[in-house]
């Protein structure tokens, strides 16, 4: 019999918070009992049970299978990129439009301070309640988005300014406008663009990397990922509806393509891996964000160290290598 | 050669016979005097059809050509010489079916994976030359073809003559998972060296253009050029109606739609392409022969 997989995150993780929510219960009660019996008792039990979760969500989030990691990348608490912006920047300044007619919510970004040096951020965002997800087109950016993104990379080679992305995207939008508008058309560019710069770049997995639309804004010196985001060239439902003809079998395919961030480690895709905290992203954002910190000043000391002839002939360099053949 | 009448419509039982989108895509399947055009479903003879360039005389559709006989048609004959033969695909994922698929193909002698790279001449001007094989796997991009790209564009930089490529593909390789998205970037960080060495590049958007392949080096070619109606996009038109989209354009994700909308420079009817792009050649690559 085929295995029953959770559609969502929400459903996968539901008897872990039915488990808290019963321990806080309990710790409520205890808070409210007279007698001082009683009141031992419950935090005794209380104190037992969490315990037991802390190490239900250890093991839980250690084991993470492929789909898992598709489903806690996708989690709707999970910091997006504008949290990582007010966690970690100081004076962000959203800039807006492509100069072409077009704005677009799904691609944010503009000049910020990391630790007192300005740097240029360009990242996906994603929506958490209706009206944003659709204000944000569920993180799937337009060309005006890519678009934008190539404005914003070109002050920040004129302004000498480190490019930092947020990735986290399902894909670019598939949509009759944005095909009109040129959507490959954008992608290109602007992977172009970022092989012109001659600054440093570096890029953060977050989620989720879905495809062209996050290569687009990715073709960075430094490629990070954090340990639960995904990295796919096909959405898994999108890969199991060509393979097995059948989109619920996207479980299999998330398996087949590999898309876990010690995968792409593997294969020379990304440079390091980002610890996150225990139980994920979601469960201590500020813990996520910290470790980001962390990564992000560690790799731009690094490459601020190189000269601008050397930061491009090297990220072309590491771009040039990607791939794996035979020759025979 | 006997002259064709739209009275024939009727094929003698004997004959072999089969839609030509088939056919054309398998050398030597049209040996039958006979041919139905997939699209117009009139009967062709196949000697006709072969000295239109495979183009459908009735209702003009450009039929798909293997990259052999795209080799054929375009550059001058006997020039082309084809390089990088040695690089072979790798199922580095362990995908389901594929080492399997790639053994098949190579038993029938399939070689150069879904790019033909080489050098070539054209109008007697030598270009660096890669055309994508709709055969092998829907043209698709993995580390084959991304690697043969970026090496065609790196020979045109070191010879100092303009590239010309021609894309037939429905994305990149789904088979070699992320890597085959890293052909992206390593494809058109190939190009942005290009550009930066004043080696001129041309595209050719031939059916159908899909996918990764248009949202990398195909879209950032110094001059894009289609043929009709081939199949031009980002997504397929199945993902894009899951999305929600409706209704579309008739001539939606057609080289006509993509044209209209500023995407392309010009669609070239397949009789004209070869000296379309020995004009473009010479024109665009006086330059490099001046300095040489």
């Amino acid at each position: 019999m085929a295995r029953e997989y959770a559609k969502t995150h929400k459903e996968w993780e539901k008897p872990l918070v039915e488990l808290e929510d019963n321990i806080a219960k309990l710790k409520e009660a205890a808070r409210k009992e007279a007698d001082p019996q009683k009141k031992q008792t419950y935090e005794e039990k209380a104190t037992k049970y969490q315990e037991q979760c802390d190490r239900y969500v250890k093991l839980m989030y250690a084991n993470l299978g492929d789909w898992e990691k598709v489903l806690v990348a996708r989690a709707e608490r999970r910091p997006y990129t504008l949290d990582y912006v007010q966690g970690l920047f100081n004076h962000f300044t959203e800039l807006q439009g492509d100069r072409l007619g077009q704005i677009d919510n799904a691609i944010v970004g503009g000049p910020a301070e990391f630790q007192g040096q300005p740097v240029m951020i360009v990242g996906h965002q994603k929506g958490r309640n209706i009206q944003d997800r659709q204000m944000r087109n569920f993180g799937m950016a337009r060309p005006e988005g890519y678009r934008k993104a190539i404005r914003l990379f070109d002050m920040a080679e004129r302004f000498w300014m480190p490019v930092i992305s947020f990735v986290d995207t399902p894909a670019a939008d598939p949509g009759v406008e944005s095909e009109s508008r040129g959507i490959s058309e954008a992608i290109a560019a602007a992977m172009l663009k970022m092989f012109e710069l001659t600054v440093p770049t570096v890029a953060v997995i977050i989620g989720e990397g879905g495809s062209g639309g996050a290569i687009g804004i990715a073709c960075s010196s430094r490629v990070l990922m954090l340990e639960h985001a995904v990295y796919s060239v096909i959405p898994p439902e999108g890969c199991a509806a060509i393979l097995y003809r059948a989109p619920e079998k996207a479980p299999e395919a998330a398996k087949a393509l590999k898309i876990t961030a010690a995968s792409a480690l593997e294969f020379g895709v990304i440079d390091e891996i980002v610890p996150e905290p225990v139980g994920a992203a979601h469960r201590d954002p500020m813990g996520a964000i910290q470790l980001v910190r962390t990564a992000l000043q560690d790799n731009l000391s690094r490459l601020q160290s190189k000269t601008p002839a050397e930061i491009q002939a090297e990220r072309y360099a590491r771009f040039r290598d990607l791939g794996k053949f035979a020759i025979r | 050669m006997p002259k064709i009448t739209k009275t024939v419509q009727k094929v003698p039982k004997n004959v072999e016979r089969g839609t030509l989108d088939v056919l054309a895509t398998k050398p030597g399947a049209t040996e039958g005097a006979f041919l139905q055009c997939a699209n117009c479903k009139k009967i062709i003879f196949t000697a006709e059809f072969e000295e239109n360039l495979r183009v459908c005389p009735y209702c003009g559709h450009h039929h798909r050509l293997t990259a052999h006989q795209r080799i054929e048609i375009t550059v001058d004959p006997g020039s082309f010489v084809e390089l990088d033969t040695e690089v072979q695909s790798v199922d580095t994922l362990q995908f389901e079916g594929y080492q399997a698929k790639l053994d098949s193909l190579a038993a029938k002698g399939e070689n150069s994976d879904s790019m033909l790279a080489g050098t070539a001449t054209i109008d007697g001007l030598p270009v660096a030359i890669a055309v994508s094989d709709f055969a092998f796997i829907g043209g698709s991009m993995g580390s084959v073809a991304g690697e043969k790209v970026t090496r065609t564009l790196e020979r045109a930089m070191e010879l100092r003559i303009p590239a010309v490529i021609f894309c037939a593909s429905g994305g990149a390789r789904m088979q070699e998972g992320l890597l085959s998205l890293m052909q992206m970037a390593k494809t058109t960080a190939a190009v942005a060296q290009a550009n930066a060495a004043g080696v001129p590049y041309i595209a050719v958007f031939t059916d159908p253009t899909m996918a990764g392949v248009l949202a990398s080096y195909a879209s950032v070619a110094d001059v894009i050029l289609a043929e009709p109606k081939a199949m031009v996009g980002f997504a397929g038109l199945r993902v894009s109606k899951q999305a929600g989209v409706g209704k579309v354009p008739d001539d939606f994700q057609m080289a006509e739609f993509v044209y209209k909308h500023g995407m392309l420079d010009r669609i070239v009817n397949r009789k004209e392409m070869k000296s379309t792009l020995g004009g473009l050649v010479r024109m665009f690559g006086h330059h490099l022969r001046e300095a040489a």
